[in-house]
């Protein structure tokens, strides 16, 4: 049932370290990548208000080089999903999620996204990271333009920390086989009881 | 609203006599029907067998078995011409004992009437009513959605199937009052079955088949459609 945990990020020591070249074209790749993240905006309720907030003239998110909507999943970085997911589209947002290419990155706004919120019901997916997994979590119901802002930052900070002599960093997450998620059952199970929290499944890695 | 409103101090002007309607003096129960409801009683008789006003709505509970007749010719009839049907929907209440109701809106748009008209459907029967679709084309989403949530099946609904929940959903009716409000299945296993249904089987096999898009769609659907399945699973 149990699926292996995510292996942790690889330091350049354990690695038998670096040479000059390949850190500094880290800190340049890193550099660009995260100062040109194209976010693909699923937007589903009262969050993608905030988010459209977010992209407008006043916060303006293309101070970091967010600006390009990606409306297709295939030239998109980042998947922001803002707003409850329900069941019937959850197989949709997995597929959206498989269609992204590496590297891909994944925020969960708001308070339903991350655990399904007030939403505890027959309805409605007790948290995004049960289907895909998640770098970010914003909370807020919904959460503020500035509360996204910052979101969007610290998931900068990660890009930036990566490194290419990590071969695990862009390995596909692949489901588990038997059950199809990325979180063995019993896990899904007891974080959604009772209050449908999933809190405890960050693996943002900061 | 207090008493120094104009409407309401009309209202309280003529003393001899009960208040008149208004926006502001609505009573709760009673008060003047709408004039369809006589007119129904009189060409039906036995099928009409309540009438209620409440905050001065007209409420007409007729039999099941004529239904689609009432609501034909309630659309149909010069005198009439209900020509809009706003909602349909279904209720259940708490208690075991009262029926199960089916509940249509009905607006005469050129005579500013609205009226609602109900089917109680009896515990122990099957849930099942005729089918307004005929009558009016646009019942057609609102029974599946109703289907969806009640289960109460539409005879003669051309096309009867889920519409909110996906039409894999094997755990009920999810308004009906046995139903509990966070499913019949584990989060898990509910997870995994919504992650087994294939996105693109939203559409039925027929309206699929039928669309312009039937050469362009990915080789394995067209073949599910050709050997005549309906969902995709």
């Amino acid at each position: 049932m149990g699926l292996s945990p995510r292996p942790e990020p690889r330091s350049a020591e354990a690695t038998g370290g670096e040479s000059w070249v390949t850190t500094k074209l880290d800190a340049l790749v890193n550099w660009s990548r995260a100062n040109s993240l194209w976010p693909m905006p699923f937007g589903t309720a009262c969050c993608a208000i905030e988010f459209m907030a977010t992209a407008a003239s006043k916060y303006d998110l293309a101070r970091f080089g967010m600006e390009r909507m990606s409306f297709s999943p295939r030239q998109a970085d980042v998947l922001i999903c803002a707003g409850r997911v329900p069941f019937k589209l959850a197989p949709v947002i997995r597929r959206i999620w498989q269609q992204m290419p590496q590297p891909k990155w994944c925020i969960s706004m708001g308070a339903c996204a991350s655990s399904g919120g007030m939403f505890d019901n027959y309805a409605v997916v007790q948290g995004i990271d049960t289907i895909i997994p998640v770098d970010v979590y914003v909370p807020g119901c919904p959460p503020r333009p500035e509360g996204l802002l910052y979101g969007i930052l610290l998931l900068q900070e990660k890009v930036k920390r990566e490194h290419m002599g990590d071969e695990t960093i862009r390995r596909e997450m692949e489901p588990d086989p038997k059950s199809g998620l990325y979180i063995p059952p019993a896990a899904i199970d007891e974080l959604s009881e009772p209050f449908g929290n999933s809190v405890h499944q960050t693996r943002s890695g900061l | 609203m207090t008493s120094s409103s104009p409407v309401a101090r009309a209202g309280d002007g003529g003393a001899a006599g009960p208040a008149p309607v208004t926006p502001h003096n609505v009573p709760h129960r009673g008060g003047p029907a709408n004039p369809t409801a006589e007119a129904l009683r009189s060409r039906f008789g036995d099928a009409i067998r309540r009438i209620d006003v409440v905050w001065g709505e007209t409420t007409v509970i007729v039999a099941r078995e004529r239904l689609l007749e009432i609501v034909r010719w309630l659309h149909d009839d010069p005198e009439q011409q209900y020509d809009y049907l706003s909602d349909v929907t279904g209720v259940e209440f708490r208690d075991p004992e009262p029926p199960l109701e089916v509940v249509w809106h009905l607006r005469a748009l050129s005579r500013r009437r609205f009226l609602r008209l109900k089917v109680e459907l009896p515990r122990g029967t099957p849930l099942e009513v005729e089918s307004v679709w005929s009558v009016y084309r646009g019942a057609d989403w609102l029974e599946r959605e109703c289907y969806d949530m009640f289960g109460i099946r539409f005879t003669g609904h051309p096309d009867l199937r889920r519409i909110l929940m996906w039409e894999q959903y094997r755990e009920g009716f999810p308004l009906r009052k046995d139903f509990p409000l966070r499913g019949r299945f584990s989060r898990a296993e509910q997870l995994r079955q919504a992650l087994a249904a294939n996105p693109e089987a939203r559409y039925s096999m027929e309206e699929l088949s039928i669309a312009d898009a039937f050469e362009d769609l990915p080789d394995d659907m067209r073949q599910r459609l050709k050997a005549g399945e309906r969902t995709g699973e």
